[in-house]
């Protein structure tokens, strides 16, 4: 039986003026699964996730999601096709409140907004559904406040509660625990492995032990190329991998 | 679970009680902005009144772009001027009645904006603006050498203020002034719709971040331009109201310094808040006007006012009320 895969690159290559940062990379992405992307600094993680996202137009190759392919769509068409990703610098809406950031996405399920004629009333009905995902992350007592005045693990928060409003059918995240707490991780965790059991997950993260208690499979980049793929036991003992961890000047290798 | 239900009705109440108590209070200002409309004619002279209304509904228009689509246009006399000289030359030259003039010009602004906009959004941030300024500049060569059209350096002047549906004439101020305060208040309402409308939402998030409002599948171009039409339009509106009002249309209103003293009447009064560019509009307008005497030194005192006004309070005179008592305006 064939694996069912959700999203897949062949021979993807992003080439920067005589620097290739990412070259022939083929990726695949089982559905409902929870994929981590990792690698030492420059192996070309994020790189790679931007042109997922298709924030940078790749050089060659090709990205198929759901048997379509995706290669030339505009960031906003692959977000409507439920491919929703975020940010590694916490990405909100600072002077908008709490509330309504999550209401922007739910804003999307009544198509385009273009109606400038239209009353903020006419949004109303939405409210508490974002109310509901507001209390998901825990930020229910912050509901007025404006995302600005947030901590930085409360905005990774807000930032999940905002994406998950879209009900995507895969989420990339890059680098969620980036720069938090112990505290905040445990709880961004907690999260991700609740939201991840209807959905498919890629993420990149250096937070090794994060990876290897929440993800299904492993892939390692390294100078822009796949070096191994497998569960976290298997790429963890690779040679090649603790090579090029330690190699690289380590920092991200122990465990 | 009683114990959470319990907090988040609460914290529904306490929600719904803000929003609403910052509605009444803007509500009261409206309310108090359309008495003192119906004050003023008879306490100040109506021309000066008009003509800050006038600069008061562009300071709006520019702060519609500016502080809720996060774009910086430097050329927005470019829709103020060409709609100031189309309604002054059909007003003039085919007999148009004022409102027909008006309207006219503002559909011509509305046109400028969309082909301008369209141009400029493909870039951001300085790059926008040095675009906006260009193609304004490309409007202020063509009203100098069009002066069969726009009368060169003499401008169209004596243009008929005419009657108002033909019927009503407005060579008496104080007639002129009821259409051009109505004018002001229905653009000010328009304004303060699309600002607090599904539309404007997307907007400000767009302002706010516009990588993450695309992630989220908005296609933030099409929502810059059409903010960027709606502040052409209603930037044309005023600049037609203005050549009925002074019967006048001339280089000054569409020359590169109408865009600066727009972005001075937005920044004195309050970016980003609703009030703020009308009282930006009165403050910069009395300025000129009283202070006429000085000459050209109203521009220096004009350029320490904005550098006083950068240095200690970025909000300007309305958002620094607004932090005072902790509410948007």
């Amino acid at each position: 039986m064939p694996e069912d895969i959700i999203l897949s690159t062949s021979g993807l290559t992003k080439e920067f003026a005589g620097f290739t940062a990412v070259s022939g990379v083929d990726l695949k992405v089982k559905r409902g699964s929870i994929h981590a992307l990792i690698g030492p600094n420059g192996a070309g993680k994020t790189t790679c996730f931007n042109l997922l996202t298709k924030f940078l137009p790749p050089t060659r190759g090709t990205i198929v999601y759901n048997g379509r392919d995706i290669t030339g769509e505009k960031p906003a068409e692959i977000a409507r096709l439920g491919l929703v990703r975020s940010f590694q610098i916490s990405a909100v809406f600072p002077q908008l409140s709490v509330l309504t950031n999550v209401r922007i996405a739910l804003q999307r399920k009544r198509g385009d907004s273009f109606d400038f004629w239209r009353s903020e009333r006419s949004l109303k009905n939405l409210d508490a559904e974002a109310r509901r995902l507001v209390e998901a992350v825990g930020l229910s007592p912050f509901l007025e406040l404006t995302a600005g005045e947030l901590s930085y693990g409360r905005k990774r928060a807000l930032e999940i509660a905002t994406t998950l409003a879209l009900e995507p059918e895969m989420l990339l995240l890059d680098e969620p625990m980036a720069g938090m707490g112990r505290e905040d991780i445990e709880r961004i965790e907690a999260l991700i492995r609740k939201v991840s059991a209807e959905r498919t997950i890629l993420m990149v993260e250096h937070n090794l032990s994060v990876v290897a208690s929440l993800c299904d499979r492993i892939t390692v980049l390294a100078r822009g190329q796949v070096l191994a793929e497998g569960d976290y036991a298997t790429v963890s003992k690779d040679p090649r991998v603790v090579e090029a961890y330690i190699g690289s000047g380590g920092g991200h290798g122990h465990h | 679970m009683t114990d959470l239900a319990t907090t988040e009705a609460a914290s529904g109440v306490a929600l719904a009680e803000t929003d609403d108590s910052t509605a009444k209070l803007h509500r009261n200002l409206f309310i108090a902005i359309a008495a003192l409309l119906v004050v003023a004619p008879f306490v100040a002279y109506p021309v000066f009144v008009m003509k800050v209304l006038c600069f008061a509904l562009f300071a709006l228009a520019f702060n519609l772009l500016l502080g809720y689509g996060g774009l910086l246009s430097f050329g927005h006399a470019a829709y103020f001027g060409m709609a100031s000289y189309v309604c002054a030359y059909t007003a003039k030259n085919w007999g148009l009645t004022p409102e027909l003039a008006i309207l006219l010009g503002t559909a011509v602004a509305a046109v400028l904006g969309t082909v301008f906009g369209a141009l400029a959004i493909r870039r951001q941030g300085i790059y926008f603006a040095m675009i906006t300024l260009a193609l304004a500049q490309m409007v202020f060569f063509f009203s100098l050498q069009t002066p069969r059209f726009t009368g060169g350096e003499d401008g169209i002047q004596a243009v008929p203020r005419g009657k108002f549906l033909g019927l009503i004439s407005l060579e008496d101020d104080r007639a002129l002034y009821w259409l051009v305060a109505a004018i002001f208040l229905g653009g000010v309402l328009m304004i303060y719709r699309i600002i607090h409308s599904p539309f404007g939402q997307v907007c400000k998030a767009i302002r706010d971040n516009e990588p993450r409002a695309i992630s989220l599948g908005y296609r933030a171009n099409q929502y810059k331009l059409m903010v960027f039409v709606l502040s052409a339009t209603l930037a044309g509106l005023a600049g037609a109201t203005k050549a009925i009002v002074f019967q006048l249309a001339s280089l000054t209103d569409v020359y590169w310094t109408m865009s600066g003293e727009v972005v001075l009447m937005t920044l004195v009064g309050g970016l980003g808040t609703v009030f703020g560019p009308i009282a930006g509009a009165v403050v910069i307008v009395a300025m000129q006007n009283y202070l006429a005497s000085l000459g050209s030194w109203v521009l220096v005192v004009q350029g320490g006012i904005f550098v006083l006004c950068v240095l200690l309070f970025r909000e300007g005179i309305v958002g620094l009320v607004a932090k005072w008592i902790k509410k948007p305006l």
